[in-house]
């Protein structure tokens, strides 16, 4: 009873555990949805034909060598693309069914929904609580806010370590340690599906192993996807891996980006049907 | 393997160089030159007001900033219309100009697609703090003391406020839109990316970030302000007379006005050696004020000087 | 655990319509903001339409031979605009050649030369100088410049004279095309400066070299810039240059003159309303509208290099 509005996260952390055990690729439903999307800036298209299916509770990565429409592609699935205004989508993106990119859809609904977690760790130039209870506030979610707070930085491990000092400045923590004050930030608004930039690329290897671990007790309760340069972290956390390349456009000079293959982690890194996919993995071409 | 005694000795004229760089040290010493002049300008103007004016203020005290224009003798006149006309018309610059600035910023910055219109606002804003102070003055005439001369009731201070909240709006729009443009994006991002709004965004995150630039920026136009003096000529503030005996605030504005630049210049066209006196003094408290307010920006803007 | 109590189940497609009454909030703030910024263009607006009705009064009203007299006696029907115009030149030259050398010295030297802690005293100094009212510096053009510097190298110079405002006018421009030219030559990358001393050159070279010409448009602006401010500045002339109410034509700085600005507060001051002949009034809008037309001419000018200079780097 006494913290009705964060039961969803707890009913469906539990609903996980009392499997026994985490989902494997196959077995949930279709959180997002792509069918077809292909994305303008301005006249140029940046990617295109974009078809894949997320599902919950697993960690889809998305690699591919720089300049491959990767972090494009992920920002469509919040609508933050919106936010650049020659951006332009074409296609479906569905979200358990709804397109996202429909009629009378808030953009701002769909980010506290989808949350995101972005390759620089961003926290306000705020206290740490505050960074924290921002979100909750503006989308007028009831309760302790103390309490949603509280077991926000717990969910993103970082409670133990800031209990003491939540008045002080999120800046104030280390680049770790802020990345976790952004995830937590995140979490805060009850999002279901959580969108990650390349959060590690700014961290140091011991950092960036807590990110990882992190995202393996997360995925009980989140669906994540995950955008990432590293092959290596790609293999160790996700479930499902989707590898994009980029091919000249028909323009010339610049390039458009393309889904190669999208399948199982294991599949991608082991024996992929794909040729691209090949050298890519083993490092022959990227 | 030994170098040669000899090779070390060229080694070490030729890295020595040339004799001394002549021609540098001279361009060096003229462009120093040219900044100590600066200075030595800023200095003498100082001084030369200090000479003229001290006398008075320490001879008449609070007596001189409480006295009123008088401009048949000195031993009477003082400042206290101007010190109250400034007052009356900074009101409207802080009540008009800052918030209209700060909103236009807000909106150019954080909200306006990147459309024609957007862009003539833009450059219409630069011209319009391109256009000399005297201009304002002539708008100010046609459009507040005469269109409006039911409202504003002709050369008061209300018409000279709005005048120069007028004048002063560019500046605000352009160090408010600068200062906004100093905020990094992945704040806006962090914004949205939890669900909130532009608006949410922009008065949680944005604002607060740039809120030092801002204020520094109004801080100085507040001090622009001070020291304007044309525009309110054609307004017609050399006449004004601030009843300062004790009427309401709505009669004070409603009436003819002066400022304190403006007491300055009726009294530098008197041509006595007393008023020249005077004069300095009332320059002394102008520039007082406004170096007041200068130091006050320069200190906000080094105290939050914020690196990201 | 107790039993979870779930919040009401919104179907999804519902629920990612938002909260009407937040979106409705939020587009009503921004029509607030668009107001605001609309306001400039109002002010633009009502700047043109107050200058342009009454200037086109007086051109089509005034006899045009009134136009090419001797001098300019608004309130004796006698508009010479060649006096006005070309004392307007003469201030603003002199100016110039006061603010020129002394901006781009202090803005070089600030730039390439002042070690931090000395920029750092020496800027806000500027910024002071930059400051003060233009009332002020015409008061000090009339106790000391004319005095102490036109009147000793210019023998025969009356007390009022052109030359007086325009070095006054110089030291009001001098911090300015300082402040605008410094930023053009900080904004030079370092890799610049670097390329110049790796291939051995001294420091003036790179500086007169390769920082200058790299900055050259934000130079030419802030110069630009400083003829606009000099052309419209109002009071150091209005009190320095003498010629109230009206001048002959002159062209020797030593005497007497009349700009354009002045002209036009020696025309308010003394009433509320312009007194005068028939089309005294309407007049000083003809001349404002000039000014403005120049001033505007001016700053679309050097607002073309300036955007160069932010293509370049």
């Amino acid at each position: 009873m006494e913290t009705a509005t964060l039961t969803p996260i707890v009913q469906r952390g539990l609903r996980a555990r009392e499997r026994g055990g985490p989902f494997v690729p196959g077995e949930g439903r279709t959180v997002i949805e792509m069918a077809d999307l292909s994305v303008y800036y301005g006249d140029f298209r940046a990617v295109r034909d974009i078809s894949l299916k997320v599902e919950e509770h697993l960690i889809t990565a998305f690699i591919g060598p720089s300049g491959c429409g990767k972090t494009t592609v992920l920002r469509c699935l919040n609508r933050m693309n919106d936010l650049i205004e020659i951006a332009r989508v074409e296609g479906r993106v569905s979200y358990h069914g709804v397109d996202l990119y429909g009629k009378g859809i808030d953009p701002v609904e769909v980010r506290r929904r989808i949350g995101m977690v972005f390759q620089k760790p961003n926290p306000f130039p705020k206290s740490i609580y505050d960074n924290v209870s921002f979100g909750p506030k503006i989308a007028g979610i009831e309760g302790d806010m103390d309490e949603i707070v509280e077991l926000s930085l717990r969910k993103a491990a970082l409670w133990d370590e800031v209990k003491d000092r939540l008045k002080e400045s999120g800046m104030s923590l280390s680049g770790g340690q802020q990345q976790r004050l952004c995830i937590a930030r995140c979490i805060a608004v009850q999002p279901d599906v959580i969108l990650m930039d390349e959060p590690c690329s700014a961290l140091d290897p011991i950092a960036t192993a807590r990110i990882e671990d992190l995202m393996q007790e997360l995925k009980n309760d989140y669906s994540i996807v995950i955008v990432t340069h590293n092959m290596q972290q790609a293999a160790r956390v996700s479930d499902m891996t989707a590898f994009f390349t980029a091919e000249v456009a028909e323009s010339g000079d610049r390039r458009t980006g393309v889904l190669v293959e999208y399948d199982t982690t294991e599949k991608i890194f082991t024996n992929p049907s794909e040729e691209g996919t090949e050298n890519y993995v083993t490092g022959r071409f990227g | 393997m030994a170098i040669s005694p000899s090779t070390q000795d060229v080694v070490l004229a030729r890295l020595k160089g040339r004799r001394v760089d002549l021609k540098g040290v001279l361009f060096e010493a003229l462009l120093l030159l040219a900044l100590l002049l600066s200075l030595s300008i800023l200095i003498t103007l100082m001084a030369d007001v200090l000479r003229g004016g001290l006398g008075v203020l320490t001879e008449r005290g609070f007596g001189f900033l409480t006295a009123g224009l008088a401009t048949f003798s000195a031993d009477t006149a003082g400042v206290k219309q101007g010190i109250v006309g400034s007052m009356l018309t900074l009101v409207f610059v802080v009540l008009l100009a800052f918030p209209l600035g700060i909103g236009a910023a807000v909106y150019l910055e954080e909200y306006a697609p990147d459309t024609t219109f957007t862009r003539f606002i833009n450059v219409n804003i630069r011209n319009l703090a391109g256009v000399p102070s005297i201009v304002y003055g002539l708008l100010g005439l046609a459009l507040f003391v005469e269109v409006f001369r039911p409202l504003t009731g002709g050369t008061t201070a209300i018409s000279g406020g709005l005048t120069l909240a007028v004048l002063v709006l560019p500046i605000v729009v352009i160090t408010a839109a600068e200062a906004l443009r100093a905020v990094p994006d992945s704040i806006r991002e962090a914004g949205f990316g939890v669900g909130a709004t532009r608006w949410e965004v922009v008065r949680s995150h944005v604002l607060p970030s740039a809120a030092p630039g801002i204020l520094t920026g109004t801080v100085l136009s507040i001090s622009r302000a001070l020291g304007e003096t044309a525009p309110l000529l054609l307004v017609g503030a050399i006449t004004g007379y601030i009843a300062t005996g004790g009427q309401s605030l709505v009669e004070q504005m409603r009436s003819s006005f002066t400022t304190l630049p403006t007491v300055v210049y009726s009294y530098a066209r008197l041509p006595s050696q007393d008023f020249r006196e005077v004069t300095s003094a009332a320059i002394i408290v102008l520039l007082a004020v406004i170096l007041l307010v200068n130091a006050i920006a320069i200190v906000l803007r080094n105290r939050y000087e914020r690196k990201w | 655990m107790t039993q979870a109590v779930l919040p009401p189940q919104i179907p999804i497609a519902e629920a990612l319509k938002g909260d009407p009454s937040r979106r409705r909030r939020e587009n009503f703030i921004r029509r607030l903001f668009l107001g605001a910024a609309a306001v400039s263009v109002l002010i633009s607006a009502a700047i043109v339409l107050s200058l342009v009705g009454r200037a086109v009064t007086f051109i089509t009203n005034v006899d045009l031979g009134a136009l090419w007299t001797s001098g300019w006696f608004p309130r004796r029907g006698l508009f010479d605009i060649k006096t006005i115009v070309v004392g307007t030149l003469i201030v603003s030259l002199i100016a110039m050649v006061v603010a020129i050398p002394l901006g781009l010295g202090c803005a070089v030297y600030l730039s390439e030369y002042a070690r931090p802690r000395v920029r750092r005293l020496l800027k806000p100094i500027l910024e002071i100088l930059a400051g003060i009212p233009s009332v002020v510096l015409g008061f000090f053009a009339i106790t000391f410049i004319s005095p102490q510097i036109v009147q000793r190298f210019f023998s025969g110079s009356s007390l009022f004279n052109m030359m007086a405002a325009g070095i006054g006018v110089g030291v009001l421009v001098t911090p300015l095309i300082a402040s605008i030219s410094e930023d053009a030559m900080r904004a030079v990358p370092a890799s610049l400066r670097e390329a110049a001393y790796g291939v051995g050159a001294r420091k003036r070279t790179t500086t007169v070299k390769v920082v200058f010409p790299a900055a050259i448009s934000g130079i030419v602006a802030s110069i630009i810039v400083g003829v606009s401010r000099a052309i419209g500045e109002t009071m150091v002339v209005a009190i320095a240059a003498g010629a109230t109410g009206g001048s002959i034509f002159q062209l020797d700085p030593s005497q007497p003159g009349q700009t354009m600005t002045a002209a036009m507060t020696s025309l308010a001051i003394g009433s509320d309303q312009v007194k005068g002949g028939e089309f005294t009034f309407e007049s000083l809008f003809f001349v404002g509208f000039l000014l403005f037309a120049i001033t505007l001419a001016l700053n679309i000018m050097s607002e073309r290099f300036v955007r160069r200079v932010r293509e370049k780097y």
